[in-house]
């Protein structure tokens, strides 16, 4: 490391003002921090301070959705094979397509998020901070693989002005980033974001895995279907597969039906969702209360079952299942950012959630899906609940005094 | 006796600690400071001038707008310098002590408040709101006494007291003729104190369980308006020991903790004498010395003097890892955090070492209930200290703002992932509002 830390120290003058390359200072302040625990000792206040920083809270959060991400890419693989008729190819071949498929939307939402944070970074003469981190491995999850790169790049863009340094950056924002980007996409470019075309990639990945589509192929999802649902609601859907097939409720928990890469797997999901109860990161009381929500919503509308309705035909489990519900509750209403900060706060929080997902999963057949709107709808109101919790305190305080 | 049973909190346990409590001789120190910012509230008018000779517990300074608030010379000698920095002000009063013993004797029968106010014991007392030292015009609703110190490394405070402790009760009688309300002390659980009239509790918990504002908080909180006196144990004694002979202690017994302290051990010492008449054999290369504990001490060189609250010096390392490699994705349980996002929680409970790095840097709020739970206080931590960086003084005072201290916060700063200095902002948040509202 000492051969590094010289070269650092070497290039370091030019980074500073008056450099060659002054103007990518908080660049190389940020790749120095990230290489190089800073030697800065406490200057006032407390002599002594805990390891944790934020890096490694957000690198914790990175880790946590891998899971997701590594069976995203096996998913988005298996799922191309089983559209072109090849459902026989080997595990690493499905792997690696999904990697070629979703390499370049990793690339470019990291390419952008970053390199808007360092020109913010350095036009505020701040620190790079390490927000995007997660947000930039959140986007390709939730996005639909099928979405046109240039897309992903101007609501990646779009999101992380307008949604974040516009209110000061990491920390600052008052709507989680990432499903901002999904909205953006969701709401500019309808048509690509659901329906047959957007979540099973049929043609090859840079190059690798070409094909074409078998016939009886449709590449809805199942809520997707659920909305398309014509039957006279005697008994549950039957939902298929993206040849036809019936699918089981088995294929819903592990995750092998289509969607967006990172919200199928309930398995991966629970995965990313102990790590980050047992590191404390996420508050268990949000994702708690989510699912408890969400529960006691499918379980209302499973009550009234409506063929106009198809989604209250089933059961309130395989509801959570389905769509991005339990992606939500574990890696986007546990944004401490966007969400409550009280701890009476956060249950309702979680809860309405969980209510107003199903909500418009169910009652608005425009969105077939609806986690992630109640997300950000909730992310509004996050203050307020915040605002009712603490005047309870106040009132406390102020009974006291008389 | 009242049992207080406090959850949140934290006890940091730090390499250093002392293991033999025998009570080492003290050391002569060549001379002796009394450090104006010990006392927060006051601005310091001088009452002697540097060459002039001062007796211990005569007078040096007296606060600019209230001249009965004085601060006393803890030693005989000759004032030898008035240290002076920015805008003229006062960093340090130095006295070389002459070898001459003439304590000044007051008459312990006068009015309690005018033995306090001259003697210079009424400095060492605090009230909230804005921890300033109390205005003597003031009655406080009570007064609330701490009887330990829950920091790390922290010495046990019957030790210092040592025979002292049998003027407790004449402190607390004296402090009771002060107020309306009570005196309250607050003791660990098992603690055996003659504290005659006090009102007293059991407070069981990790720090800041010892914090005087915590164990208030839990009594009785201080509402807008009223006025509660703060102290330690210690200074009640001093208190007692001036109302029956007249005389104030300046004798302590210093913990020279931390992990570079060549070894950790209690020594007599006088307040105010040189840092370097404690260290011994300890090596100060690479080292911080801090007076006080590593979460509300003040750094202080190797030449400094021994700040309030007098008692503790922990020796830490400054840096321990240069240039760690990627300290961030560490996973030894090595190092420490309190966090499970580290693996040193695995390891279980012990001592760690900890240095002075701030292992990270400032960001904005990001975690959840990072100072609420280091906190136990009914008050919104993280709320308050968003309407003090603000300044916003309806806020501020709804959410509790009177209630706190920096030293409340000390152990919130420590956890903080996003490094904020929450003692300077909340210190600069009191003295900002104190100006305000006067």
């Amino acid at each position: 490391m000492n051969a590094l830390r010289k070269f650092m120290n070497k290039i370091k003058p030019q980074f500073q003002p008056g450099g060659r390359l002054a103007k990518l200072q908080s660049v190389y302040d940020g790749m120095e921090t990230f290489l190089f625990t800073p030697n800065d000792t406490s200057r006032s206040g407390v002599h002594i301070h805990d390891g944790n920083d934020l890096k490694r809270t957000m690198i914790t959060v990175v880790v946590a959705l891998l899971p997701a991400l590594f069976f995203g890419m096996y998913n988005v693989g298996y799922q191309h094979f089983l559209a072109i008729g090849q459902p026989e190819v080997g595990f690493w071949s499905m792997f690696l397509f999904g990697l070629l498929a979703m390499l370049p939307v990793i690339v470019v939402s990291y390419a952008v998020g970053l390199g808007i944070e360092f020109i913010a970074a350095q036009i505020h003469h701040k620190e790079i901070q390490e927000g995007f981190l997660v947000t930039g491995i959140l986007i390709p999850l939730i996005v639909p693989i099928n979405t046109p790169l240039w897309m992903t790049a101007v609501a990646t863009a779009f999101a992380v002005i307008f949604a974040k340094e516009v209110f000061g950056g990491t920390g600052m924002n008052i709507f989680n980033v990432a499903l901002v980007t999904r909205a953006f996409l969701f709401f500019a470019y309808p048509s690509r974001m659901s329906g047959d075309a957007a979540f099973v990639k049929v043609d090859s990945a840079l190059g690798f895995g070409g094909g074409t589509a078998v016939d009886g192929f449709t590449g809805a999802t199942p809520l997707g279907q659920i909305a398309t649902y014509a039957g006279d609601g005697s008994s549950a859907p039957i939902l298929n597969n993206v040849v036809g097939t019936p699918l089981s409720q088995c294929d819903a928990f592990t995750g092998l039906i289509a969607g967006s890469p990172g919200e199928t797997s309930m398995i991966a999901i629970l995965i990313g969702a102990a790590i980050l109860l047992i590191t404390g990161i996420a508050s268990w009381r949000v994702m708690c209360s989510v699912f408890a929500g969400g529960l006691a919503m499918a379980a209302l509308v499973h009550a009234m079952p409506s063929a106009t309705y198809a989604a209250s035909l089933l059961d309130p489990c395989t509801q959570l299942c389905y769509g991005g519900f339990a992606f939500a509750a574990v890696f986007m209403a546990t944004d401490p950012v966007t969400g409550a900060r009280t701890r009476i706060g956060q249950y309702i929080y979680g809860f309405m959630i969980g209510v107003i997902a199903i909500l418009i999963r169910v009652y608005n057949s425009g969105y077939p899906e609806g986690a992630m709107l109640a997300v950000l709808l909730m992310n509004a109101f996050a203050p307020l609940i915040d605002h009712c919790v603490i005047s309870f305190n106040i009132k406390r305080r102020l009974r006291r005094a008389k | 006796m009242t049992t207080i049973k406090l959850k949140k909190g934290y006890d940091l346990m730090l390499k250093g600690g002392i293991a033999d409590p025998e009570i080492r001789p003290a050391v002569a120190s060549s001379d002796f400071a009394v450090i104006p910012d010990d006392f927060q509230g006051i601005v310091p008018r001088m009452e002697k001038k540097e060459g002039e000779r001062v007796s211990a517990g005569e007078p040096l300074y007296h606060d600019k707008t209230c001249e009965r608030i004085k601060v006393t010379s803890p030693v005989t000698g000759i004032v030898k310098e008035v240290r002076r920095g920015e805008r003229r002000k006062i960093e340090a009063i130095v006295i070389v002590p002459d070898g001459k013993e003439t304590p000044m004797q007051r008459d312990p029968k006068g009015a309690v408040l005018d033995l306090l106010l001259d003697s210079g014991l009424w400095a060492m007392l605090r009230q909230r709101p804005y921890d300033i030292v109390p205005d003597p015009e003031v009655r406080p609703r009570d007064i609330v006494v701490t009887a330990f110190d829950s920091a790390p490394l922290a010495p046990q405070l019957s030790l210092v007291l040592g025979d002292k402790a049998q003027y407790l009760a004449a402190g607390v009688a004296a402090l009771q003729s002060l107020t309306d309300g009570d005196v309250h002390v607050c003791c660990r659980p098992g603690e055996q104190l003659d504290l005659g009239s006090a009102l007293t509790y059991e407070v069981s918990g990790p720090h800041p369980a010892g914090n005087a504002g915590v164990q208030l908080a839990n009594i009785k909180p201080v509402n807008k308006g009223e006025v509660v006196w703060t102290l330690d144990v210690t200074t009640l004694a001093r208190i007692g020991e001036l109302v029956t002979t007249g005389m104030v202690s300046y004798d302590t017994v210093v913990a020279v903790t931390g992990e570079c302290a060549a070894e950790p051990h209690y020594q007599r010492a006088t307040m105010g004498c040189r840092i370097d008449s404690l260290l011994g054999d300890s090596e100060s290369e690479n080292c911080r010395i801090i007076s006080g504990n590593v979460l509300t001490g003040h750094r202080v060189a190797a030449d400094g003097y021994l700040r309030a609250p007098y008692y503790q010096l922990t020796l830490i390392p400054e840096v321990a890892v240069p240039d760690e490699f990627m300290g961030w994705a560490a996973l030894s349980p090595k190092r420490f955090s309190i966090y499970r996002d580290f693996t040193s929680w695995l390891a279980g409970k012990r001592e760690v070492s900890m240095d002075a790095r701030i292992k990270g840097g400032e960001r904005a709020i990001v975690r959840l209930d990072e100072y609420d739970r280091m906190l136990p206080m009914d008050i919104y931590g993280e709320f308050l200290i968003k309407a003090i960086i603000t300044r916003d003084i309806d806020k501020m005072e709804k959410l509790g703002v009177y209630e706190i201290a920096p030293e409340d916060f000390a152990l919130a700063e420590y956890a903080d992932t996003s490094k904020l200095e929450l003692q300077r902002i909340v210190r600069e948040g009191l003295d900002w509002l104190h100006a305000e509202m006067c």
